[in-house]
């Protein structure tokens, strides 16, 4: 990543074809706050979210420390609540989603053949923007009050009666959210516009035709989230009362607006990874994706379907039998797209000729795990069985197996994928493998036994519980802290690649396609300058 | 281009002054939608019997329930359930109290269970159209007449009418 | 390479004998249920569950088998294939025809849920920071009324004291019910939404406040069943239990008699209750204490 110096590549030979930076690029501190270059804010964008990840994994270190075993020991209720909410919030907002704007701003030029992101001032902002939201959301936790404490989904009325770190909180989502809709209209545009001549949209990568679809939901939600809490905000300070029954309002109506956009979040954070997932199973088959075009539907329709579903997180509330049955249903039919995406991939492995490098291990380990969080999605899906699931250890089980294991293995997989073409260093194979094997047994040490407790009557989002469940909670502990420390690991992998290591070859991947290998490994800081000639791949398109 | 920057800015000025303005224009504008779709009127008279006919093939048990909100006052239903054909008209009383020491204003928000009797029930009176004012340790005895749609499905030979008292702001945080 | 495969398998290995595990009563799943709902919803949960199973032996297996034997290093040559509308529609529809085999009894569960008419008891719950208000408004016990907060000593939770079986799901005083009977639970809260869950009733609904609820059981056994607060409502949220003791008629009917008596006289059967206040309608005595 910093192998990427702007003097190495900035030769006499570059024309100034509309490049918004003269030829003193600043260095040092100011190359990275004035960074308009794709891969500078990239690289920004990946070494934010994961220490964001570390930030949110500490806090989750906590609270399986307190939930070790029953009693209090460690943190006092008030406080667990703080760290359960800020544990959520900084993963999703903090780590998980600027993680994948990483990806999409390094790659997505290079994919489709772009000299650059759109609009690479706006770039610029919109990664700039989340210190400042991060530092509040840290920050909060030093206020009278402490942080907000009413779970990351902020519901009211238990959000209004929180101190001022609420409104901070508050104001770091509608930060967050604005940086996420500017990086989403930025890919929107790039991708739209700026392919390599030759590049339909039904040739592109998988990765390019999933960042489309989450950049679009996330326009669509984010202003949604946006106005849940401006409403949360004027019903704390300015006298409304959207939320509150007294005045006329309902504290459901909060759910409504939140999971609106709370059900299309979670497809924002799981299509990228699909996107990732589709470009290493087939370098590693060495044979085509299997059903190019019926992947790009179902990415699509789960994206519309994502819209319609938004009250199976609401089965507790008491809404009318048609409502619930409808939402059931809607909520059914999004397995029929996720299982033809995990059927594509099967059938691309099939009779193909594979080879298991780190990316390859976590990108089937992703399948396997992902899709079993799918199923527990599909019990959650049927209301009555739900009502019982809802608010207890079943559903940690489920969203940490589609978030952890999906997006973040899916994570994982495309740094060690790409990270050859970022540093120009070949990764430490025997340690990624060793990271893989030790965040999947970790991983599921954490999170398989959540499932039992769930079930037999553990409620989430407390801090003691019945003797009754101390094994499995032990279990959890033990593995969390395990993968906490692989991933440190991980980072010192990553580390030594940028350091050093043998250096990676410009298809470093035999079965590999795509425009982004045909630049040299380190990308340099310009590429396609001048359009690159796309031919299709076999398997894209007819 | 400079010149393009002045205009820019005060082209962005007056952007930020209607934006701000849209915010307060918004008031009377959602005022209006809520008239016209009929939203949030629990506070109005329905507009009366409809269908005046009293269908006297099956009767429905109407279960009466009251809760105060942070809220001194006793308020009970004095009876807790009544028996009605759908169509006829029916008057129950409640009985509200005031334990403080100084006069407090009132409002009661209904709410009904299972959701479906909102929609069935034509409240002809009732205190909660608007707010109470209790003079201290006040008691007073207050009606809701109200009449059941004769088109209450049929699944639904139970409901509940709740009230739930909450001061009016003022003296609560 | 070969390391990686015995490392692949042992892990398969853990994860299938862990699976039958699940199917277990006791620490690994719902607890057992004593009404016929819950039954339906213990049904409609295992049926979900060994569909899942199926699917998941059945595609991995697939998943796994080309793991191994589709190897560069086996001398695997990559085929060229990439596509099949034959197989594409073929695995559209079967999940959909599966799908369709879940939503029939799910919807007739549903339904079953909702109806709560012809109760032969009904019973007010209200949802306070951090204990639960009971009300009995209709029926035999009408007029009852109560709080029930954790009797769970503060020494067992902050100071490492020794933990009974009970800890954490116990209180003052219990729901009491009689047996074989329809009752309805209406819920409501105070201040912010709580959620009123027992799962061996099959029962979870939230408890909004300003607005009201409902939700019902008819217990077919008599014992002391357990469950917590279902929604996330502030600092005391995991100490809010909900206990409900199941009774024979003629216990119910004592304990009514009990506690209409006045509370000295008490020789309740079940349960004991010290703060039971006037026989209206509306008992208030947290209200104060709680804004
Ligand atoms: C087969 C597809 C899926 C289905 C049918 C499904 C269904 C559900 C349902 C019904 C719930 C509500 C559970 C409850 O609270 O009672 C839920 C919760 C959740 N799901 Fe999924 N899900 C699916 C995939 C995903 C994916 C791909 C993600 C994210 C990458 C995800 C993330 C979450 C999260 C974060 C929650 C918990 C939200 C909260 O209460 O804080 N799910 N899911
Ligand atoms: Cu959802
Ligand atoms: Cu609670």
């Amino acid at each position: 990543m910093s192998a990427v110096t702007p003097d190495a590549v900035h030769g006499h030979d570059h024309g100034h074809d509309g490049h918004d930076h003269d030829h003193h690029m600043p260095t040092g501190w100011r190359r990275w706050m004035t960074a308009t270059n794709h891969k500078d804010i990239g690289t920004l964008y990946l070494f934010f979210s994961f220490i964001m990840f570390l930030t949110g994994g500490v806090l989750a270190l906590t609270i399986r420390a307190e939930l070790f075993q029953p009693g209090l020991q460690i943190v006092r209720p008030e406080f667990f609540n703080q760290l359960t909410t800020m544990h959520g919030l900084i993963m999703v907002f903090g780590a998980i989603m600027p993680a994948f704007v990483g990806f999409a701003n390094w790659m997505i030029p290079l994919m489709i053949g772009a000299p650059d992101m759109a609009f690479a001032r706006m770039n610029n902002w919109s990664f700039w923007l989340l210190p400042p939201a991060a530092l509040l959301l840290v920050s909060s936790f030093f206020v009278p009050g402490g942080a907000s404490a009413a779970g990351w989904t902020l519901y009211a009325p238990l959000s209004l009666q929180m101190g001022m770190g609420m409104d901070m909180t508050i104001f770091a989502v509608h930060i967050m959210g604005a940086s996420s809709i500017m990086g989403a209209i930025n890919i929107v545009v790039t991708i739209l516009n700026m392919r390599a001549p030759g590049m339909t949209l039904m040739k592109m990568p998988m990765f390019a035709w999933t960042w489309l679809i989450t950049a679009y939901l996330l326009i669509a939600v984010m202003p949604v989230l946006a106005g849940a809490v401006t409403m949360l905000l004027t019903d704390r300070h300015f006298g409304t009362s959207f939320f509150n029954a007294a005045g006329g309002g309902d504290p459901v109506l909060y759910q409504h607006v939140f999971w609106f956009f709370g059900h299309p979040e979670v497809y924002i954070m799981i299509l990228p990874a699909f996107g990732i997932v589709s470009q290493i199973v087939p370098a590693f088959a060495r044979k085509p994706l299997f059903g190019y075009a019926s992947m790009v539907y179902a990415t699509a329709s789960i994206a519309i379907l994502s819209f319609v579903v938004w009250a199976h997180h609401m089965f507790t509330t008491g809404m009318p039998a048609v409502t619930q049955i409808a939402f059931m249903y809607m909520t059914m039919l999004i397995a029929v797209p996720t299982g033809v995406k995990v059927f594509n991939w099967i059938a691309t492995m099939w009779r193909g000729s594979m080879t298991f490098e780190t990316p390859m291990l976590f990108a089937v380990g992703f399948i396997f795990v992902f899709t079993m969080g799918g199923f527990t999605g599909l019990m959650l899906a049927i209301a009555p069985a739900d009502i019982q699931y809802q608010d207890t250890y079943f559903v940690v089980a489920h969203f940490h197996y589609v978030l952890v294991a999906g997006s973040l293995f899916a994570l994982f997989a495309g740094t060690y994928y790409w990270i050859p073409k970022w540093t120009g260093h070949m990764y430490d194979e025997k340690l990624g493998k060793r990271h893989f094997w030790l965040s999947m047994i970790s991983f599921n040490v954490t999170f398989f036994p959540m499932h039992f407790l769930g079930l037999a009557g553990m409620p989430r989002r407390i801090p003691d519980y019945n003797p009754f469940f101390t094994d499995f909670n032990q279990l959890a502990t033990v593995g969390a802290f395990g993968f906490g420390l692989s991933q440190v690991f991980f980072f010192y992998i990553v580390l030594k690649c940028i350091k050093g290591g043998p250096k990676a070859a410009d298809k470093p991947w035999d079965g590999a396609e795509g425009l982004e290998w045909t630049v040299p490994s380190p990308a340099p800081f310009h590429t396609f300058e001048v359009p690159p000639v796309f031919e299709a791949p076999a398997g894209h398109g007819h | 281009m400079k010149r393009e920057n002045r205009t820019l800015r005060v082209k962005l000025l007056i952007a930020a002054c209607v934006m701000f303005g849209f915010g307060f224009a918004l008031i009377p504008f959602y005022k209006t939608i809520c008239e016209v779709a009929g939203l949030n009127n629990l506070l109005r008279a329905d507009k009366g019997v409809s269908n005046s006919q009293i269908d006297t093939s099956r009767m429905v048990m109407v279960q009466f329930d009251a809760n105060t909100r942070n809220l001194a006052w006793r308020f009970k239903p004095l009876q807790a359930s009544v028996n009605v054909h759908p169509g006829q008209m029916v008057r129950v009383d409640y009985e509200v109290e005031n334990t403080l020491d100084r006069a407090v204003t009132g409002q009661a928000i209904p709410s009904y269970t299972p959701m479906v009797a909102e929609r069935h029930v034509q409240k002809l009176e009732c205190f909660c159209f608007r707010q109470q004012t209790f003079a201290a340790h006040e008691k007073r005895v207050m009606p809701v007449v109200f009449t059941v749609d004769s088109d209450l499905p049929t699944e639904v030979p139970v409901f509940t009418l709740s009230y739930t008292f909450f001061e009016v702001a003022g003296t609560q945080k | 390479m070969k390391k990686t495969v015995v490392r692949t398998a042992s892990l398969i290995g853990v994860v299938l004998a862990m699976a039958p595990a699940f199917a277990l009563d006791g620490q690994y799943n719902f607890q057992h249920p004593v009404t016929h709902l819950a039954e339906d919803i213990f049904g409609l949960h295992m049926l979900m569950f060994w569909i899942c199973v199926v699917i998941f032996v059945a595609v991995f297996g697939v998943m796994f088998y080309s793991v191994f034997a589709h190897r560069k290093s086996k001398g695997a040559v990559a085929a060229t294939f990439h596509e099949s509308t034959t197989v594409e529609i073929l695995w559209t529809i079967v999940p959909v025809v599966i799908l369709l085999g879940m939503a029939w009894p799910a919807t007739k569960t549903v339904l079953a849920m909702k109806d709560t008419s012809n109760p032969e008891i009904t019973i007010k719950a209200t949802g306070y920071q951090w204990k639960w208000g009971y009300d009995y408004m209709q029926g035999e016990g009408q007029g009852i009324s109560f709080l029930s907060t954790l009797s769970t000593p503060r020494a067992q939770i902050d100071q490492g004291e020794w933990k009974g079986d009970n800890y954490l799901l116990e209180v003052d005083n219990e729901v009491v019910v009689p047996i074989g009977k329809k009752v309805r639970v209406l819920l409501t809260a105070q201040d912010v939404i709580h959620a009123w869950w027992v799962p061996a009733f099959g029962v979870k609904q939230d408890a909004i406040p300003g607005f009201i609820r409902d939700v019902w059981f008819k217990a077919e056994k008599e014992g002391v069943f357990r469950g917590n607060c279902a929604e996330l409502c502030g600092k005391d949220h995991g100490f809010m239990p909900i206990v409900v003791r199941v009774v024979s008629q003629q216990a119910y009917t004592e304990w009514v008699a009990a506690k209409a008596a006045p509370p000295a006289a008490a020789s309740a059967p079940a349960t004991t209750d010290k703060a039971a206040p006037s026989a209206a309608s509306e008992p208030k005595p947290a209200a104060a204490s709680a804004s």
